[in-house]
């Protein structure tokens, strides 16, 4: 394979057209991301992926790979920026993870543990942001929301129904669903749709669900976000079974 | 051996969870009093703060009396770490922040069903509630913060042993937790 660039000093091989980010997590090398998602159209927003491709900060899962680059992302300069990110994410919305049943399971959580963000250290601005929890088997918590765009896309992209959107401008910008009455129970949204599942935070959920797994038992309880998406991502597997990009990680 | 370091502890708009949490440190409580002795604290009874090392502040801040009392802690330790989710972001008690604090008052001590001749507190021994509920950071510079609701007490001991011995406190997977 010719094609490759280089990733905080060791060689990363790549396919035509794939990103930073698609081969370096298909390779076994994690990059902090948040609103990137490996079944959607990359969004670019977030810019918790942000590295460094020949001395220039971009996102990772926008920038398509080249040979030669040279790319940073493990350094403290770009951690600190993905902790104030996190740290604002906090800042901005309602997340009181000790009454959310998405606790355990959240990404922007579990990104603020790998990060060792102990606290936002911002002016929190408690915004007020009313639940709708019309719809007789879906919850949405508001206050969580930040604008990641996930369940816009999966719902447009996978569902066909385009039950979300992204209303407003700056920081009066939220989360809306796509019913004249502006309710969820007045779209034909599904327990089963791929916008139930992708939701970072504790946004959409389904009701009766709650703790049924407990607090210490989730899946970041288990292991750093770091390595479970590793995991996740989609990987070229040889006929062994094992990662053909991948340099020394099973 | 060299001088103990001295400690101070508070809870403010806590519910004393994270000082359960110190206790249940257990048997390395031992220890740790090799280490520490305490100044003012729940633990010890002492009302006010003599100048500390280390001050650990529990409970975020909703009325004047916090204020006095989280000053008085700035003014005398070194180090002041904010512990538990309350500390860090207002917790619990914050999520009345949206809302209007006359209303909650009114909706709590006169309009709730089955209150006969119900009143709005005005003992004036109460300290008086503020508008809104705030992190510590908010009100006076926090060195250090120790997350979770509450935190663990392996987090605890982790965190302060690891600032005793003069290295950065960390934390790491499984003792890091915001819940």
């Amino acid at each position: 394979m010719n094609d490759t660039f280089q990733l905080d000093g060791s060689t990363v091989p790549f396919e035509p057209g794939q990103t930073v980010m698609q081969a370096a997590l298909a390779a076994g090398r994690y990059i902090p991301h948040l609103c990137y998602h490996p079944e959607f159209k990359p969004h670019g927003s977030c810019k918790l992926c942000t590295v460094k491709a020949n001395g220039r900060t971009v996102a990772s899962c926008t920038m398509p790979a080249e040979t030669g680059l040279d790319v940073e992302s493990e350094i403290e300069e770009l951690n600190a920026l993905r902790r104030s990110l996190v740290q604002m994410l906090f800042a901005e919305g309602n997340h009181f993870c000790p009454s959310c049943e998405k606790s355990g399971n959240c990404v922007l959580q579990a990104l603020g543990y790998d990060l060792e963000v102990h606290a936002t250290g911002f002016r929190h601005l408690y915004p007020d942001r009313p639940l709708d929890a019309s719809h007789p088997d879906i919850l949405l918590d508001f206050n969580r929301c930040i604008l990641c765009e996930l369940c816009v896309r999966a719902s447009s992209e996978v569902d066909g129904k385009n039950v979300f959107a992204l209303s407003g401008r700056g920081i009066t910008k939220h989360l809306i669903v796509n019913a004249e009455s502006g309710k969820l129970s007045d779209t034909n949204i599904a327990l089963t749709d791929k916008a139930m599942q992708v939701c970072p935070v504790g946004v959409i959920l389904p009701k009766r669900v709650g703790f049924s797994v407990p607090i210490g038992e989730r899946r970041y309880d288990q292991r750093p976000i770091s390595a479970q998406a590793l995991d996740d991502a989609p990987r070229q597997t040889d006929s062994s079974g094992n990662c053909a990009a991948c340099e020394g990680t099973p | 051996m060299s001088k103990k370091l001295r400690v101070a502890t508070t809870s403010l708009a806590g519910c004393f969870g994270c000082h359960m949490s110190i206790l249940d440190i257990d048997e390395r409580l031992f220890p740790l009093l090799d280490l520490i002795e305490f100044d003012r604290s729940p633990l010890t009874d002492i009302k006010h703060c003599g100048p500390c090392d280390i001050g650990l502040v529990e409970g975020g801040v909703c009325n004047a009396e916090n204020v006095h009392v989280l000053h008085e802690f700035r003014k005398n330790c070194k180090i002041l770490i904010a512990i538990g989710a309350c500390a860090i972001n207002g917790g619990l008690p914050a999520q009345r922040n949206h809302l209007d604090l006359g209303s909650c008052l009114t909706e709590v001590y006169l309009t709730e069903p089955g209150l006969l001749h119900g009143h709005i507190p005005n003992d004036p021994e109460l300290p008086l509630p503020l508008d809104k509920v705030h992190p510590l950071h908010e009100v006076v510079k926090i060195d250090y913060f120790i997350p979770g609701c509450p935190p663990s007490a392996d987090a605890i001991w982790k965190f302060l042993i690891d600032l005793i011995a003069g290295k950065t406190p960390e934390l790491g997977h499984g003792l890091i937790k915001y819940d």
